[in-house]
């Protein structure tokens, strides 16, 4: 048993939902209890999505369990076919129906409906979310495209124009919506059409005709990898590497799709994002050398630690990710940057490593966000699991020149902020500038700024006092600095067995940690 | 004769729908399980652990559920059964044994540690019962550990609330000798009983106490003298378990509007030989305010017609309550179970013609609102968007077990949560 109060990722069935969610066409049946319902609200809450997710649940109770969940599987299948009139069936079970065995694929395939009906067996006790996105879609593609496979050995006949597939986005995908309308507008650049985009927008139909592109554009790896690999098997169809995250990716990006359509990429690479110049701006060297810490799943982990390292010129103290799939890729990535991955699923661990490693700005996801605020740290959010606030009304992509724009607004504004706060702190006395005063662009009598005075951590109770005057002293040091200096001194003062932290032991804890 | 006999049910067959039809469905169900109870049950009682023994689908429910309040440590967690546990390769007894010991080592603070079964635990029967009774021993007298289920094979929504409270009862100390005592049962926010703790006292009507407590040592004292109040209509297990230890119920209505406030506190002082005169004196200001802060609303709400998705178990009493105090006009009222004896008083207050459904078959429901197309659809948030989107105005129904809505100061914001979304549709012009 795992101990969890917050976790990443939902159940391995959430993620066939958003594959689900994001086809046309495609109605999944799902054997579970009724409380399995909540997952609705994930897409009509947090996506705002203004239909109901395709997905009917069988909603089985206690009086059931002896009797005939069965007929609920196969009642419920037969409605929903009557009801929604889907391309394809999608059949699997949530934790509590694999424990039953009903078998709801073989059930389904019972009834003879006249459409395919596609079971997907997803191990609840031992996957998660992004797994179970990741097997469904590769379910899918399999049984969809995989008739029109071609015999082994085949050599694809070369094409005059290449176009390529988009796999990937899903529903309540973190900005997949975004990245992908961006992506298109790189590929259109560069000339190269696209066949079908899958999972977001596509329908079986659609899924049947993906070996008709020359090649795939691999978007998230979580989501497509499997699919792109059995793709690149059944049908001799590469497909791209690069994530196109920051400026470097995307370049990497175009270039490797130029090479793959046999195409130029200069008019893709003449396209230009600002991120470049703003990083070169002299406001910004203010930023050089931020100690960051680094969390989210691996794609996106990855892509942050490249950008504050090389386009922001961070220092990447942390690198850590949820995705255990994916934990060889964040591994090597982390020993690029000379540190050691974090792998885990325990937001307590990511929580401690944090506090650790003192970070000045950390991107993580919205768990991050909370342990960030506690601890007076700076944060934005780079990766999912999502939040309402995931989904801006604006055009916020994560990839693609227009994606790197957004990420340096992301991961610069909060230490932007911080400096405006430190300011406010500076003239903290003054009888306009106090910490009870609003900002003055709020009007008169606005609320305080409750970040103004970053919440500290709290202490371990070994710790010695704070004599007045050190403690005095303590708050003249900016504020997002003061954190790591009141933990320094109270470990030097903790160290030495030292009662009473006073001015004295404050320097001389500054002076032994500038060493 | 004065206003509150008059509004008191006299004849309640003839005028109201006590055995009026009711629908039955069965199909697919579009509600929280019991497990949900927790992200309120945990903030009512502040030293109680709430350890949810399932899978990762109930971590993320609870997750969703509490959406944004994510506290620094929050006191509910779930002990996620795995592979290992279910191969039989770990002793799930003992893995549940281990992760108590780890979870209290690191909270001294608990006083009071629930189990609480969900669907896994149920279907592969791992005896919650027997760990807590081993917890309990192992543990006690720093913490007592007990069990409920919040299964959704077993509960709807408001009945983990109910599951929860039920477990306590064998709990409370017994009360020596039959002195007379009230008891309030069901979770309100502190706010709202302190409001009910003045007008009891004002009427005399004594000792007054909480179920839930407060903190886990409170427990109130039950025994042949108690008398309780139900503050919440999904509390039938609750009653059973009060009734077996020698309390009675006073039957009332719920004590959500102006009426049903002045209903339910009448129906106790009568219990307690209270007079007529004592009793207006008593609440004639609180009702007096209650209707002037529905006045206004009855305005721009009057005639709105209503329809309910079942939710709570509250949706029979809020009916009432919108129909008589803001005359609304309900459609149809679902519910996921209705308790005909504890909803006898709400039943008959009921306008005649209200639709009343027990169960859910959602897209027959679906199909039934669209046709109907009320002004007004009360509904979970699954539903809400979606039926936004094709044109009908919505209040989610979780706000409601979240809101302090019960008693006369009350009132008022009870209604502007109905009022709200029309308001809002009023005011956006694009
Ligand atoms: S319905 Fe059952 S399995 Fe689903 S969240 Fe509730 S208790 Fe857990």
């Amino acid at each position: 048993m795992q101990l969890a109060v917050w976790t990443y990722e939902g159940p391995p069935h959430v993620g066939a939902m958003r594959v689900a969610a994001a086809m046309e066409g495609l109605h999944y049946v799902l054997h579970a209890p009724q409380g399995d319902t909540y997952a609705d609200l994930l897409f009509t809450m947090i996506e705002r999505r203004a239909t109901r997710p395709p997905v009917t649940y069988t909603t089985f109770q206690a009086r059931d369990l002896g009797g005939d969940t069965a007929t609920l599987l196969k009642t419920a299948t037969l409605d929903a076919y009557e009801r929604f009139r889907p391309q394809a069936i999608l059949v699997g079970a949530s934790c509590t129906a694999e424990l039953i065995q009903d078998d709801p694929g073989g059930l389904a395939r019972t009834l003879g409906l006249p459409v395919p009906v596609v079971p997907v067996d997803l191990p609840a006790y031992q996957r998660k979310e992004n797994w179970g996105a990741s097997e469904t879609f590769y379910q899918l593609v399999r049984a969809f495209a995989g008739p029109r496979a071609p015999r082994p050995g085949t050599v694809r006949a070369a094409s005059e124009t290449r176009c390529c597939n988009i796999l990937g986005p899903t529903a309540l995908g973190f900005r997949h919506r975004d990245d992908v309308a961006e992506v298109r507008r790189l590929l259109a650049l560069l000339g190269v059409p696209v066949n079908v985009v899958a999972p977001l927008g596509a329908t079986p139909a659609d899924l049947a005709r993906l070996g008709e592109a020359d090649f795939n554009v691999v978007l998230y790896p979580e989501v497509a990898m499997q699919a792109a690999a059995w793709l690149k098997r059944n049908f001799a169809q590469p497909h791209t590497t690069a994530i196109p995250i920051g400026v470097g990716a995307t370049r990497d990006f175009i270039a490797e799709v130029a090479r793959l359509a046999g195409v130029d990429p200069a008019p893709a690479l003449a396209e230009a994002s600002r991120l470049p110049w703003y990083s070169r701006s002299v406001d910004s060297t203010y930023l050089t050398g931020k100690r960051a810490f680094i969390f989210g799943d691996a794609t996106h982990a990855i892509a942050a630690a490249r950008i504050a390292a090389t386009e922001l010129a961070f220092e990447v103290v942390g690198l850590g990710t949820y995705s255990r799939e994916f934990a060889r890729e964040v591994r090597d990535a982390a020993r690029g940057h000379g540190i050691e991955a974090l792998i885990t699923d325990d937001y307590l661990e990511v929580e401690a490593a944090i506090g650790a490693a003192q970070p000045e700005l950390v991107l993580g996801t919205q768990m991050e966000r909370h342990t960030a605020k506690r601890l007076g740290i700076p944060c934005a959010v780079i990766s999912a699991p999502v939040h309402v606030q995931d989904f801006p009304a604006r055009f916020s992509p994560q990839m693609g020149f227009e994606g790197a724009n957004v990420l340096f607004d992301t991961l610069v504004h909060p230490l932007m902020m911080g400096l405006e706060e430190h300011l406010l702190g500076m003239f903290r006395d003054d009888f306009e500038f106090h910490d009870g005063a609003g900002a003055s662009h709020l009007g008169a009598g606005s609320a305080p700024a409750a970040a103004v005075q970053p919440a500290t951590p709290p202490l371990p109770e070994s710790v010695g006092a704070w004599a007045p005057e050190a403690e005095k002293e303590l708050k003249k040091i900016p504020f997002f600095v003061r954190g790591k200096a009141r933990r320094n001194t109270e470990r030097f003062a903790a160290d030495r067995r030292i009662p009473l932290i006073t001015l004295e032991t404050l320097y001389d804890a500054k002076a032994h940690f500038s060493r | 004769m004065s206003a509150i006999a008059a509004s008191l049910p006299t004849d309640a067959g003839a005028a109201g729908c006590g055995d009026a039809p009711v629908l039955r469905e069965r199909g697919q169900r579009e509600v929280f399980c019991g497990l949900t109870g927790i992200v309120w049950l945990h903030r009512k009682i502040q030293d109680a652990f709430f350890l949810v023994v399932g899978s990762r689908t109930c971590a993320h429910l609870l997750q969703s559920a509490a959406g944004v309040m994510i506290f620094a440590e929050p006191r509910f967690a779930t002990a996620i059964i795995e592979e290992r546990d279910l191969a039989g390769l770990a002793d799930a007894n003992e893995e549940l044994d281990r992760v108590v010991a780890r979870l209290l080592g690191r909270r001294p603070d608990i006083r009071m540690l629930f189990l609480v079964g969900s669907c896994p635990s149920e279907v592969i029967k791992l005896d919650l019962a027997r760990a807590a009774q081993r917890l309990s021993q192992r543990h006690m007298p720093a913490v007592r550990v007990l069990h409920f289920s919040g299964s959704g094979i077993e509960t709807t929504f408001t009945q983990g609330e109910d599951a929860c409270l039920a477990a306590l009862v064998p709990e409370m100390p017994a009360e020596p000798g039959s002195a007379r005592s009230l008891l309030v049962v069901g979770a309100l926010a502190e706010v709202v009983e302190d409001q009910f703790l003045r007008l009891f006292a004002a009427l005399g009507v004594g000792p007054v106490r909480f179920l839930p407590a407060r903190r886990a040592a409170d427990l109130p004292a039950v025994g042949s003298g108690t008398r309780y109040l139900l503050a919440q209509p999904f509390l039938a297990e609750t009653a059973r378990a009060l009734d077996a230890r020698g309390a009675r119920r006073i039957p009332a209505p719920f004590p959500l509007g102006a009426e049903g406030t002045t209903l339910w506190l009448h129906a106790a002082a009568q219990e307690w030989g209270v007079g007529e005169r004592t009793f207006r004196e008593a609440t004639t200001i609180g009702e007096q305010r209650a209707r002037h802060a529905l006045l206004r609303r009855r305005e721009r709400l009057s005639g709105q017609r209503v329809f309910f998705f079942p939710d709570s178990q509250l949706e029979v009493p809020l009916a009432r309550f919108l129909a008589r105090e803001l005359g609304m006009v309900p459609l149809e009222v679902g519910t996921p179970y209705l308790h005909r004896e504890h909803l006898a008083e709400e039943l008959a207050l009921l306008p005649p013609g209200v639709m009343l459904s027990e169960g859910q078959h959602v897209e027959n429901q679906l199909d039934r609102c669209r046709a109907a197309r009320p002004d007004l659809t009360v509904c979970g948030l699954g539903l809400a968007n979606p039926l936004e989107a094709e044109g009908l105005a919505t209040k989610w129904s979780i706000e409601l077990v979240f809101t302090p809505i019960q008693g006369y100061e009350q009132a008022g914001d009870l209604a502007e949560l109905f009022l709200r979304p029309l308001a809002r549709r009023a005011r956006l012009e694009v």
